[in-house]
């Protein structure tokens, strides 16, 4: 029959080009989706201006992509992880375990992270500690440890208006979430004194303890990305979602931002050190594929250029803060130095 | 009971069976009971068709302002100083020059021109004029100069793409309200757009590139585009079906023709059956884990995606390459065997082209579920940012990196701009059309081959 020597010529021509075109010429990157749109715009900008070809970004979580990155040394293995927060103990043990044991750690900026509510509500101004004390399981109240009972936004500052507490919270396996937890809920459990509560009654980790949050349904956990908050947030318009400051800026028709300590977030004021909520973005590079995968090195250097990265390039204008010590990191990978072990 | 039976005998008989024309109550119920069973059967239709409606209302509502662009023409003076610094005309030598170079001659080409023309908005500085341009056009203008070196120097027109907040104003998505908020776009540069479009400078345009461009970061969702997704989910299919068919039609007739009913076989059918009621996603991490790490083929090719394809739809195919080799009338084999044909030679000369029409339908059928799968292509790095075409398939084009249909409408719906969601919708409407033709083509087939007995 004539299909199956038409099946057997296109098996026989799909081994072939396996092997044949088993050399790999474009870069392949992987992990969190907060760096996605910036590694998608800094590719896009490297495919038209360079020789090579333009690299495949894949999305999937900073986890997912660093596991991806620590699978080993090869072609089929991918050359970035990128990740929105540093690379675990855990991760680069895995890495050296498989034989990636050279990794450059490359910072390229800052994002912000900002609440934000409907735009026809009220607008809010909170503290750290406000938003621990609206979520938090455990609450100080008269110097005793209770159950958060707090309904309205009001019950946790009379400042605030007095509408139902709910918020979007992002789920744990978000990078955002570290973040959240770090400079929101546990710097607000520091400051109203709930941590020093919890060490007074003797709480294992304290700070554990801290970051338990409510679950009565007022902290909802979002596992999805952005687009999934601001859809919730749409539907109820009570919600206070939590976002990336260039997922706010981009939605600006929809949605609100709500200061922290009295300072509205912008790529100037996190720059600045002023607004508390951000983190540093980063990107592992596999240093042993440098100078086998074609363009690799040029992507990274691209990438960090002051063109891109820098206060002026389009990284910014999409809502990057970009790092003051650009130079430094520029230095790094112009001498390809890797990241010392994690002890 | 012995007191009535003499009685009865002279009256009348009870009517047992009546007219037909008159209702008795049994008779009404089942009536009844019958139109209930219509009303239920119309309901479940009506039920089914308000859902498709509304899905499909929304879809083209959010969708169909996809397919045209707010497309902006105004002439260029390719600046031989910019482009050309050393004026040797070598492209090599040129193509030092990056879209940034060309960004500014086209910003200032704008510029002027609107000044030439007198259209001036009070306040508006050239920034903001430059800024209205797509991102995407300089990309364009390179590569436009660079397949041509002879036109440095020279005044070309240009069709460009405004910016994605200009062109959602013209789609009622952007206001001059949003527009205060929004760092993104300001009042005065739709002004602007409004008076080029007066002059016939800005023009709504059908989107061809949306069909044939490739990918587009967030920066320029104007110009992003469905070209490397479409032959992506073009190679699977192809792939798939070449993969499958062979496999799927071996399998079934041997296990139709051949195999002795025993346990074993028994066996084989209950897992046959099982597999197809499989989650895909269970392929994909089967595909990671066999032809990524294991086999070493790359991530993100098409043929990969073939492959778990190919895996995920077999059982669907054999099931029904079962049944329409089943529906062959025993009569035509015992015909054939009767007059000494082999039994090799009842299937293949017989058997297998009475059967094909059916076995081409469930195929096809089987491919169209596999063309809008997108789980198990999550974990074998095909939801991907990927810009470049794959070759073609002689040229190792199967193993290049490629996006998929199903893939690009969740890649788009997870982006951050507004204007992503329209291009979301935009891909649903492209997939279902894809999805339309290859259920018609089934269809055709089955109307033009099929053989009743």
């Amino acid at each position: 029959m004539s299909y199956m020597k038409f099946t057997v010529s296109a098996l026989a021509m799909a081994a072939l080009s396996a092997t044949a075109a088993s050399a790999r010429d474009q870069v392949q990157i992987s992990g969190s989706s907060t760096v996605l749109p910036y590694a998608t715009i800094v590719a896009e900008a490297f495919g038209e201006n360079f020789d090579f070809p333009t690299p495949v970004v894949e999305g999937g979580g900073s986890g997912a992509g660093r596991k991806k990155m620590c699978e080993g040394v090869g072609e089929n293995t991918v050359d970035i992880a990128n990740s929105s927060s540093k690379i675990t103990k855990g991760d680069y043990e895995l890495c050296v375990s498989n034989g990636v044991t050279e990794i450059m750690e490359v910072r390229f900026g800052y994002d912000g992270i900002v609440f934000a509510s409907d735009i026809n509500g009220p607008a809010f101004a909170f503290t750290p500690a406000d938003i621990h004390n609206a979520l938090a399981a455990k609450v100080l109240k008269d110097g005793a440890l209770v159950d958060n009972t707090a309904k309205t936004w009001a019950d946790v500052n009379p400042e605030l208006p007095a509408q139902d507490i709910m918020v979007f919270v992002p789920g744990t396996k978000h990078g955002t979430r570290e973040v959240f937890d770090e400079k929101v809920i546990i710097a607000g459990c520091e400051e109203n004194g709930t941590l020093a509560a919890h060490e007074a009654a003797g709480a294992e980790d304290a700070e554990d303890a801290c970051m338990a949050l409510r679950t009565d349904g007022l902290s909802i956990d979002i596992d999805g990305d952005y687009t999934e908050t601001l859809a919730r947030v749409d539907a109820n318009k009570n919600g206070v979602g939590v976002f990336g400051l260039s997922f706010y800026q981009n939605n600006t028709d929809k949605l609100q931002v709500a200061t922290m300590n009295g300072v509205v977030p912008t790529t100037e004021a996190i720059a600045a050190a002023e607004y508390p909520v951000s983190r540093p973005l980063y990107f592992y590079v596999k240093k042993a594929h440098i100078g086998v995968i074609p363009g690799l090195k040029e992507y990274v250097s691209f990438f960090l250029s002051d063109d891109m990265a820098g206060p002026d390039g389009p990284l910014a204008a999409y809502g990057l803060v970009s790092d003051p010590e650009l130079a430094e990191t520029q230095a790094l990978i112009e001498a390809e130095t890797p990241m010392e072990a994690i002890q | 009971m012995t007191d009535i039976s003499p009685t009865s005998a002279d009256a009348p008989k009870p009517k047992a069976h009546g007219s037909l024309l008159e209702a008795t109550p049994l008779m009404k119920r089942r009536n009844a009971a019958e139109k209930r069973f219509h009303a239920y059967g119309i309901a479940a239709i009506v039920v089914a068709l308000l859902t498709l409606t509304v899905m499909l209302f929304t879809i083209i509502r959010d969708g169909h302002s996809a397919f045209y662009q707010a497309t902006m023409t105004f002439p260029v003076t390719i600046d031989a100083a910019v482009v050309d610094k050393t004026g040797s005309g070598d492209v090599a030598e040129m193509s030092k020059v990056t879209t940034i170079g060309y960004a500014r001659i086209l910003g200032e080409s704008l510029v002027k021109y609107l000044a030439d023309e007198g259209l001036v908005v009070e306040g508006m500085t050239d920034k903001e004029i430059t800024d209205m341009i797509s991102k995407d056009a300089p990309a364009r203008l390179r590569d436009r100069v660079l397949a041509d070196p002879s036109l440095v120097g020279q005044t070309v027109t240009v069709d460009a793409f405004t910016g994605g907040r200009v062109d959602g104003y013209f789609k009622g998505r952007v206001t001059r309200e949003i527009a205060e908020r929004d760092s993104n776009v300001t009042v005065t540069q739709l002004d602007m757009a409004d008076l080029m479009e007066e002059a016939g400078v800005l023009r709504s345009k059908f989107n061809w590139s949306f069909i044939t461009a490739p990918d587009a970061s967030d920066l320029r969702p104007e110009a992003a585009g469905l070209g490397v997704a479409l032959l992506g989910t073009l190679y699977m299919m192809l792939l798939t079906f070449i993969f499958t068919l062979p496999i799927g039609v071996a399998a079934s007739i041997y296990l139709e023709e051949f195999a002795p009913k025993n346990r074993l076989t028994d066996l084989i059918e209950v897992n046959i059956s099982n597999l197809a009621a499989v989650p895909s996603i269970v392929y994909g991490i089967l595909g990671l884990a066999i032809f990524i790490n294991f086999a070493g083929l790359p991530s993100s090719a098409p043929l990969v995606g073939a492959l778990v394809l190919t895996l995920m739809t077999l059982p669907t195919i054999i099931i029904a390459t079962r049944a329409a080799i089943r529906a062959v009338p025993p009569s035509i084999r015992d015909a054939a065997l009767g007059v000494g044909a082999s039994k090799m030679q009842t299937v293949v000369h017989h058997v297998l082209p009475l059967a094909a029409p059916g076995i081409l339908t469930g195929t096809i059928l089987g491919l169209a579920s596999a063309a809008g799968e997108t789980g198990p292509l999550l974990l074998i790095g095909m939801v991907a940012f990927v810009t470049n075409y794959p070759a073609s398939p002689l040229d190792g084009g199967f193993l290049d990196p490629a996006s998929a249909l199903p893939v690009q409408v969740y890649s788009w719906a997870s982006r951050s701009d507004p204007a992503f969601i329209e291009r979301s919708s935009g891909a649903i409407i492209v997939l279902l059309i894809f999805l339309f033709f290859m259920n018609a083509l089934a269809i055709v087939l089955r109307r033009r081959f099929e053989r009743r007995w």
